[in-house]
């Protein structure tokens, strides 16, 4: 009998890594801009997405998007009330998307004509920071009714975040929430990252968040 | 609580280096994970115990070795180990940081298994 050591020096995700990476350089190709909405449960990542793609549909871009939730179809319904094209991913218990669901429901779906693909994950403020999905964009929300000291809790996710959402900003007064603490925070964890302030019910920020994506999809 | 599917994950990988090994017997798996990586170790070593049930991992050791972050710092010119995950800042001049160098690895660095020598 004899001991050795065999070095492996390999990532754990190598498989969800590898095919990401492969989403990325199909979706780059195709010219479609994908971004990654992630949250906790009730930030209002599909109410914030469904004006999203009401407006972007009713200014002539092509978008579509991709839902994920443990059970029901409900938030797909919801979406496809925007007339965009969606599909649900239901994960079945299991907290976070990963590349192959992505690649597996993008079936039949022309990216080429696409300007954009949003993809909501399972909210959940841990696990969905380990899987890339091959996005371009991560979007990290917030909801004034959440605690401003979340980022600060969850800094693996806000850490990775390219943009932060602050959503809900129509009851920020009713809740207190204390918008310079909240700011600062998402700072202090993802330093110089470009905050949005949006209500997807009175579209208070919609437009500065729309005038953004206009110009991610143009800078391709 | 993603740690299921991560070790899942580290059974295949090792399983598949055991091939090379015919009749190996894994003593340790070795880990390198990132502060940031969001993975418990103690979720980890739960679910090892269970998902290497009946495989030829079955009885070996989960070693996890946490790596700092670590930030380059542009104002310093070097990398430095940021104080606390809640302030992603130079400890030394304050300065706010973005460029991270190390904190979010998730790998199998090696594992160490017991071999039956061959032509003896």
């Amino acid at each position: 009998m004899t001991t050795r050591i065999v070095e492996l020096r390999q990532g754990i995700l190598k498989k969800n890594d590898e095919l990401a990476r492969s989403l990325r350089a199909q979706f780059e190709a195709s010219g479609v801009l994908v971004l990654n909405l992630v949250s906790s449960p009730g930030t209002g990542k599909t109410e914030f997405l469904q004006r999203t793609l009401r407006e972007l549909i009713n200014s002539g871009a092509k978008a579509a998007a991709l839902v994920g939730d443990l059970e029901t179809d409900n938030d797909a319904r919801r979406l496809a009330a925007s007339g965009a094209p969606v599909r649900q991913i239901n994960t079945h218990g299991i907290c976070h998307l990963e590349a192959e669901m992505i690649a597996k429901h993008l079936d039949g779906w022309k990216l080429a004509e696409l300007d954009y693909l949003f993809i909501e994950n399972v909210g959940n403020l841990v696990c969905p920071s380990s899987y890339d999905l091959g996005e371009k964009i991560r979007v990290a929300l917030l909801s004034v009714t959440e605690g401003e000291d979340k980022p600060l809790k969850y800094p693996t996710l806000y850490n990775s975040a390219d943009v932060a959402v602050i959503t809900k900003i129509d009851i920020a007064q009713a809740v207190g929430f204390d918008r310079d603490a909240a700011l600062r925070n998402i700072a202090e964890i993802r330093p110089g990252v470009r905050i949005f302030e949006t209500s997807a019910k009175t579209g208070a920020g919609m437009a500065e968040w729309l005038a953004y994506l206009a110009q991610q999809r143009s800078a391709k | 609580m993603h740690e299921l599917s991560i070790v899942s994950s580290i059974v295949d990988s090792v399983t598949e280096t055991l091939a090379a090994y015919p009749g190996a017997r894994v003593k340790e798996v070795r880990l390198r994970v990132g502060a940031l990586a969001s993975v418990i170790e103690d979720s980890l070593q739960f679910c090892y115990e269970i998902a290497t049930r009946d495989t030829p991992l079955d009885g070996s050791a989960l070693v996890v070795k946490v790596l700092p972050v670590r930030m380059h710092c542009d104002k310093c010119a070097e990398d430095v180990e940021i104080a606390s995950l809640q302030s992603f800042r130079c400890p030394r001049c304050g300065e706010p940081l973005t460029d991270m160098r190390q904190g979010r690895e998730l790998e199998i660095d090696s594992i160490e298994i017991d071999q039956v020598e061959e032509n003896v």
